[in-house]
């Protein structure tokens, strides 16, 4: 039997994608448009004696989650802008006791409510810089209903490679878009299971640096008896405020990332080769960009696109080689401005740098872009 | 070792991490009995400490479980319940504890406190009931008594507190307790019944802080403040009155409300193997 192809809808799709990759613990509030992936889960989840609870809310939700990958389980939430905004400070907690785990946000307008049923990337730099203190993260932005998938099994085996909390992020057009979806077999899918301690020993380090900078895991049960705690610790898990230890543990966190970058970035380069003019975009923009490139290079315009599907750590490196020749670089993106600062501060003032920009719930047109372009070419 | 300890094989020593001591407690602070009393019932009851998971919120109430050897989770505050929801779904095999303070469990928890009572998951939840913010300097409580001089109630506390019990078992817990510190035999024996329950547990644990909610409010010293705990106890039936100056009064002790309710965990999984079972017909 070879793969399958399903109409699927976003969320759906993120739903499966999660059982496929091992999810087998799901805690999450209602909120729109992020809710489908709650309701297949509370279907599918106790199929494959897995457990879906709806908590009392978001807060709950993501320390539910916390709490059962710490007792072992493949766990993740789903969310949307105001319940993404209330989980950031167990987000935080997540990552700095590396706790592997996948939390979903379903951008929407806003600020506060916004508009619920439209789509918005506002939440980009919520994403990377949303909790308090300095941290790490990965955050992965598909662009389709099949990329919904696949990322959304690669966050699960970041998260759990790298221990850290891996949030997904895409907008409302993705999540309710059905589009064709080439399902793997289950043998044909990698999966990453986190690496466990060895043996039952009591003194274990639950924090020990580790060649590659991940400490192992241990299970409750398996007699390491460990202590986990938000508080800045030693590699025994006990909590230190020696000035240069505690500098120590919270730079290792962020090596982590950086250090395995190969293994965490993912860009999507089009016609950037030869490009004297560059689009930055993710998501729904991100498609939308493809057709301005085609537009615009049908004009005798040479464009291209970057598309970052690991959107931090920010793909820098491809950025920069991307735009070597560009006099121009656009990022039209659903907000007013958040990814433009990425791209400026990757760029410095060496290339010119405009955003393009739409809040009104409605997504930006390809000829938006054409025309902006042709614009400030034209300048 | 004191007389208690020397008639039982309990050595409390057995079940702390020595290496973590000198405590942080403050002198006085009723939490260490809280704590004895808890490794106590661990030890009359025979629980594997390898399967033992404490979970713990913020505050002087937060940082008592890092003392215990088992699996300890200083996790955020107002949420040990939370967190201690997700870990006992996801491995039904450990006994897990939640230590919370009056703060964690009625202020910012107070939402997952109502939803733990009505899901009745296995948990057992010891809320160290000091009636003061401790670890932040001293500022008000939900069960800060009224007129209390706190570090924010400079005129005296004008808010009625909760009566924590009667919350939990309105919102459905299936056992209910409070003792005090002084009685550590019977407050070991209140846990005991709790951690054995088969649902979930609350119980209030009234403990003192001396140095600066005691103090500021001339209640005396730990062992005064301790003794007026046991004033106008009542051994059966909730208290009441919460909004009188001072205790709670009269103040019950003991189980104080237990019911069979069906146990979360079993119910959600009885529910998975039928679904699992129709599927496979």
């Amino acid at each position: 039997m070879s793969s399958s192809l399903q109409s699927l809808q976003g969320n759906k799709a993120c739903a499966l994608a999660a059982v496929a990759a091992g999810c087998r613990f799901f805690a999450g509030y209602p909120i729109t448009p992020s809710s489908e992936i709650a309701e297949k889960l509370s279907r599918e989840l106790p199929r494959v004696d897995g457990v879906f609870i709806q908590m009392e809310d978001e807060i709950a939700s993501i320390a539910a989650v916390i709490g059962a990958s710490l007792g072992g389980a493949k766990a993740m939430t789903a969310t949307s802008g105001p319940g993404f905004s209330l989980m950031q400070e167990n987000l935080g907690f997540a990552a700095m006791t590396e706790v592997p785990c996948v939390i979903v946000n379903v951008m929407r307008g806003g600020p506060s409510t916004g508009m619920p049923t439209k789509p918005a990337q506002g939440d980009l730099m919520q994403a990377r810089w949303g909790t308090h203190g300095d941290h790490p993260i990965i955050v992965v932005a598909p662009a389709s209903v099949q990329e919904v998938y696949t990322e959304t099994i690669r966050a699960f085996n970041l998260a759990e490679e790298f221990r850290v909390p891996v949030i997904v992020t895409y907008d409302q057009i993705i999540a309710h878009l059905v589009e064709s979806v080439e399902l793997p077999r289950r043998g044909e899918i990698k999966i990453v299971d986190r690496k466990w301690a060895d043996g039952t020993e009591h003194d274990f380090k639950p924090y020990a640096e580790t060649d590659d900078l991940i400490p192992l895991m241990a299970r409750p049960g398996d007699g390491h008896r460990l202590h986990v705690t938000g508080l800045t610790h030693l590699p025994d898990g006990f909590p230190t405020q020696k000035p240069d230890l505690a500098s120590k543990a919270l730079t290792r966190l962020l090596d982590k990332i950086e250090r395995h970058r190969a293994r965490i970035d993912k860009v999507e380069l089009i016609e950037t080769a030869d490009a004297e003019v560059v689009i930055v975009a993710v998501g729904i923009a991100a498609r939308a960009a493809r057709r301005a490139v085609e537009t615009l290079r049908s004009e005798g315009i040479k464009a291209g696109l970057v598309r970052p599907v690991t959107l931090w750590p920010f793909p820098e490196e491809a950025l920069r080689t991307a735009a070597a020749n560009a006099r121009l670089v656009l990022v039209p993106e659903m907000n007013l401005g958040q990814l433009v600062l990425e791209v400026e501060r990757v760029l410095g003032r060496g290339v010119r740098v405009a955003g393009l920009n739409r809040v009104d719930g409605e997504p930006i047109p390809p000829a938006a872009m054409v025309s902006k372009i042709r614009e400030l070419v034209a300048q | 070792m004191n007389e208690i300890a020397r008639i039982t094989d309990f050595d409390v020593k057995d079940y702390l991490r020595l290496h973590l001591m000198p405590h942080f407690m403050c002198p006085g602070c009723g939490h260490g009995i809280a704590l004895r009393s808890l490794l106590w019932a661990v030890h009359d009851l025979g629980i594997d400490r390898n399967r033992l998971a404490i979970v713990s919120g913020i505050g002087c109430s937060g940082r008592v479980g890092a003392y215990i050897d088992a699996n300890t989770y200083h996790t955020t505050h107002g949420r040990p319940l939370a967190f201690a929801t997700g870990l006992k779904l996801a491995r039904p095999d450990l006994t897990v504890v939640v230590i919370a303070g009056d703060g964690d469990c009625l202020a910012i928890g107070g939402n997952h406190l109502i939803h733990a009572c009505r899901r009745n998951l296995d948990l057992t939840c010891l809320m160290l009931n000091n009636e003061i913010y401790g670890m932040t300097g001293g500022q008000v409580s939900p069960t800060t008594a009224a007129t209390r001089v706190t570090s924010t109630t400079p005129s005296g506390n004008a808010e009625p507190t909760f009566d924590a019990c009667k919350l939990a078992d309105a919102a459905g817990a299936s056992f209910v307790g409070r003792e005090v510190t002084r009685q550590a035999p019977a407050l070991k024996n209140l846990i005991k019944s709790a951690i054995e329950h088969d649902g979930f547990s609350f119980v209030e644990v009234m403990t003192d802080c001396t140095e600066i909610y005691g103090r500021k409010n001339d209640l005396g010293e730990s062992p005064e403040m301790i003794l007026s705990q046991k004033c106008d106890m009542v051994p059966d039936g909730l208290g009441n009155a919460p909004d009188q100056p001072f205790r709670p009064n009269p103040m019950a002790t003991g189980i104080l409300a237990r019911h069979a309710r069906p146990e979360y965990g079993r119910t959600y999984r009885d529910r998975a193997a039928d679904l699992r079972a129709e599927k496979g017909r």
